[in-house]
């Protein structure tokens, strides 16, 4: 298992940031402003809900914790990646008292990081959208980095089975971009099937979606306490499986 | 005292066996010097004394601390100058040294001082701010050296680290070695400059296919494989077949290294006389460990063929 020493990988993975943060963290904050005009005021003008909500009200959820996503799995994947086998930083970091483990959760609590860092910020420019009502999404940004640990590890999960850069096409393509649209971001899933609405949970954005609407709405349900539950285990997993495989991958 | 010992150490990369039952032993304080051709599994030897490639068989005990069960402990008293250069570009040249001392719990403040320190020692504190990209290659490598030694080291393991460097840069190198080795660090060297070896190491291991084939000082090497003294024969393809029959029908030693024939243990009075006329060119020399290598190793061609 890691040690307190996984720190050192995040405070260098910080720093840098630090240094670099002007030329990346915009584009992270600029996207979604422009998919909630133009879904939510565009599109949204087109679209009745059926409780008579708002569609940029309802998107504002989802679109907070899918870019918080995006931003995770553009660190962890590229981002890992780089650092690992173009600059080699990982194993003139191994060779120090911090093991494989330490930087490897280093870099999944900086993933998670980035998502407490992008979460918060789209919920900044949802607040300058008006469309923040309930005192219940202060927890947004700590739901941000909840969700972040898990969205984290399943990246670097992908990266430690990665042979080159071009794999991470095929992730985005098939695992990261339907989630995005399949996972109640765009539509209630609730019009579908059971059979279906049940199987969309296989996508942990699943979850997530539903409870960071449920901040967004201060109700709360059975199926939040599910989801939080959820989200635990998947991180669990993803979280231990990413370890042994890195190491596998990185002491040969 | 034996500060580094490995016993009965494999390392097999899928058929390839790249480190065969190497035991050695390196004494605390000296320069120990591993010498081998390309893919004779020096690199991967070092790769498991520093705890980041996992042995097949065999342990390894640094400074009395059983390496498979406390690598923290070890790798904290290691300094190590790898082979491939893994500076970390996002960070300044400064930076680099500073974050590798907080991977070894080193305060922020001493690390501040050693880092400049190191710089100012190794020349590049001119370059203290600048961005790694900014180095020239000597330079990158002279930083990776500093890196290395930032956590002020007990062992230095130092993977040819003066490969690429110019004459100046190279005998910077070994100014900041020797120092290193008055204030009583004990030095693991892996290089393929002979004469590197020669200056610096107290002993010397020559490493082939995974084994070590002979070890002890430079000088000792010398006068067991070699001798005292080399002649040699300058050659040509046209000649270099006539040559080689004439030494061998002789009876004496030589190594056949492509364009030059060096022959062992005979001055040149003693060459048969009809050799003498053919040989375009002779040389006589004090044998280096070069020979040695030669020696031991096989032809040039030889060796390179396992990389």
């Amino acid at each position: 298992m890691f040690s307190w020493r996984f720190l050192r990988m995040w405070q260098r993975n910080r720093d840098v940031f630090l240094r670099l943060w002007h030329s990346e963290a915009p584009g992270t904050v600029i996207e979604p402003i422009i998919v909630l005009v133009a879904m939510g005021l565009g599109l949204g003008a087109y679209v009745g809900l059926v409780d008579g909500q708002d569609y940029i009200e309802f998107i504002v959820p989802g679109i907070i914790c899918s870019y918080a996503m995006f931003s995770v799995f553009g660190e962890c994947t590229y981002g890992t990646f780089f650092r690992m086998e173009e600059r080699k930083t990982f194993d003139a970091i191994i060779a120090t008292p911090l093991s494989v483990e330490d930087v490897i959760a280093g870099e999944i609590f900086w993933g998670a990081t980035r998502s407490l860092m992008t979460g918060s910020a789209i919920l900044l420019v949802a607040l300058a959208f008006q469309q923040v009502d309930s005192w219940w999404t202060v927890l947004v940004p700590f739901l941000s980095l909840y969700h972040g640990v898990m969205f984290s590890s399943i990246a670097i999960f992908f990266t430690s089975l990665a042979p080159s850069f071009y794999t991470f096409n095929h992730v985005f393509t098939l695992f990261v971009t339907p989630m995005f649209f399949l996972s109640g971001v765009f539509f209630p899933l609730t019009e579908f099937p059971q059979l279906v609405q049940n199987l969309s949970w296989i996508a942990p954005l699943t979850p997530v979606v539903h409870l960071t609407r449920a901040l967004f709405e201060g109700e709360f349900h059975f199926i939040h306490v599910v989801a939080a539950g959820y989200i635990l285990l998947v991180t669990i997993f993803f979280f231990w499986l990413s370890l042994v495989l890195m190491r596998r991958r990185l002491t040969v | 005292m034996a500060i580094i010992v490995t016993s009965n150490l494999s390392k097999k990369f899928k058929d390839l066996l790249a480190v065969d039952n190497v035991s050695l032993e390196v004494e605390e304080g000296e320069c120990f010097g591993l010498l081998g051709p390309n893919g004779a599994g020096k690199t991967s030897l070092i790769r498991m004394i520093t705890a980041v490639s996992p042995p097949l068989s065999g342990d390894i005990g640094v400074a009395g601390i059983d390496l498979r069960s406390h690598p923290r402990q070890v790798k904290a008293m290691l300094g190590i100058v790898p082979q491939i250069d893994n500076l970390d570009e996002d960070l300044t040249v400064l930076q680099n040294l500073t974050t590798f001392a907080r991977y070894f719990g080193i305060p922020k403040a001493v690390a501040h001082t050693r880092g400049c320190e190191l710089l100012r020692l190794l020349r590049l504190e001119e370059k203290s701010s600048g961005r790694i990209k900014e180095l020239s290659g000597g330079m990158r490598r002279l930083l990776l050296i500093a890196r290395g030694l930032v956590n002020q080291p007990r062992i230095a393991i130092l993977d040819e680290p003066t490969v690429g460097l110019d004459p100046q840069t190279r005998h910077l190198v070994w100014q900041q070695l020797t120092e290193l080795k008055a204030q009583g660090v004990t030095q693991l060297l892996c290089t393929q400059n002979m004469e590197e070896a020669a200056v610096l190491c107290d002993r010397v291991a020559v490493m082939h296919r995974g084994r070590i084939l002979s070890l002890d000082s430079p000088q000792a090497l010398i006068a067991r494989h070699v001798g005292e003294t080399v002649l040699e024969v300058a050659v040509t393809s046209a000649n270099r077949e006539r040559v080689v029959r004439e030494l061998t029908t002789h009876g004496i030693d030589f190594l056949d290294v492509g364009n030059t024939v060096k022959v062992l243990g005979v001055n040149r009075e003693q060459l048969p006389a009809t050799l003498l006329g053919t040989a375009e060119e002779l040389r006589l020399r004090p044998a280096t460990l070069e020979d040695v290598f030669f020696r031991l190793t096989g032809k040039t061609l030889e060796g390179e063929e396992e990389e």
